[in-house]
């Protein structure tokens, strides 16, 4: 037994293990990090088939940031998970059913079918240094560009409906509306109001002819 | 030494197993996109397996684009889960019953 077998078998243990713990696990957090452990087990056999930039990259886009989302989400909802696993053993049979009747239909062609070893040597393993970030690379800048294109576009997409989606500030802020600012004229802001005069007893009993006169400006000045 | 078989039947199992975690998490939103997520890791790794054995890098091609058009999905279900738990409070997806379809 090689060290490939060895490592293969463990690691497959471990990543089937993780996905039973995912779909049964009653907490979404704990869902969560096993999902977490079972990308981590994958990554490790994608190294195994001499994929080392996907493998790095499994851990740095889906542990880094597609999980951490996750679990940011998950933790920030108050859900009631007791309710949420209504019918879960209900649904168990049906499950068990359809899961081994497909794995069994799989099964059948995998071991039935042309993919043996007649037809699928291992091929020989690379040199130390070869690069497989260079191949990739070359093949995605040349080949597949429209494709890389696209894929950017997807991003920017999922970003900016993302935002769109869970923007929860003003939608109708106060802006200026120039229009509006233009067509304004001295009609609009000023209002004359007529008031009679407020006249204090004390300047009456002093100077009778002087408030008088006071009094007749101030209705004349009496603009707001 | 191992075969393209046994990369095939892990992978097989793992789609399996979502599979079935799909039809018994019925109700939770969260654990349905968990689950999503793990099928495209087993169809990532049947990928990664025929492009291993055939020597051919356009199926590490395909990976990459895969892995992108996921994170942008699993980007956009989960905003759409934080607004669906923001006006309903819930995530129950027999809940989700208003259009009535």
């Amino acid at each position: 037994m090689s060290f490939q077998v060895i490592v293969f078998y463990s690691f497959a243990a471990w990543l089937i293990f993780s996905a039973l713990m995912v779909i049964t696990s009653k907490n979404s957090v704990k869902a969560a990090l096993f999902l977490v452990l079972s990308f981590a087990t994958a990554s490790a056999i994608w190294l195994l088939l001499e994929a080392e930039f996907l493998a790095l990259s499994l851990i740095v886009v889906y542990v880094g940031a597609v999980m951490v989302l996750l679990l940011f989400v998950v933790m920030m909802m108050d859900i009631d998970y007791a309710a949420l696993r209504q019918g879960f053993v209900k649904n168990m049979p049906l499950a068990v059913v359809m899961s081994l009747g497909f794995f069994g239909l799989l099964y059948f062609f995998i071991t039935h079918g042309e993919l043996g070893t007649e037809n699928f040597a291992a091929p020989a393993p690379h040199d130390a240094n070869y690069s497989n970030i260079k191949e990739l690379g070359r093949v995605l800048y040349t080949e597949y560009f429209i494709a890389f294109e696209v894929a950017a576009v997807i991003l920017l997409v999922a970003i900016i409906s993302a935002i769109a989606l869970t923007f929860r500030g003003r939608k109708h802020r106060k802006a200026q509306v120039v229009s509006k600012q233009l067509a304004a004229n001295k009609k609009n802001r000023l209002k004359i109001v007529a008031m009679d005069a407020v006249v204090e007893e004390d300047e009456v009993e002093d100077t009778d002819e002087s408030a008088e006169s006071e009094s007749s400006d101030d209705k004349k000045g009496e603009e707001k | 030494m191992i075969e393209l078989s046994d990369y095939l039947l892990l992978s097989a199992v793992l789609f399996s197993i979502s599979v079935a975690g799909i039809i018994i998490n019925r109700k939770n939103v969260i654990t349905l996109l968990m689950c999503i997520e793990l099928m495209l890791l087993a169809v990532n790794t049947n990928f990664v397996a025929f492009s291993h054995f055939l020597q051919d890098s356009a199926g590490q091609v395909f990976v990459f684009f895969i892995l992108t058009v996921a994170a942008a999905e699993a980007a956009i279900g989960l905003a759409i889960i934080v607004v669906l738990f923001r006006n309903r409070a819930t995530i129950d997806v027999e809940k989700l019953n208003q259009l009535k379809g």
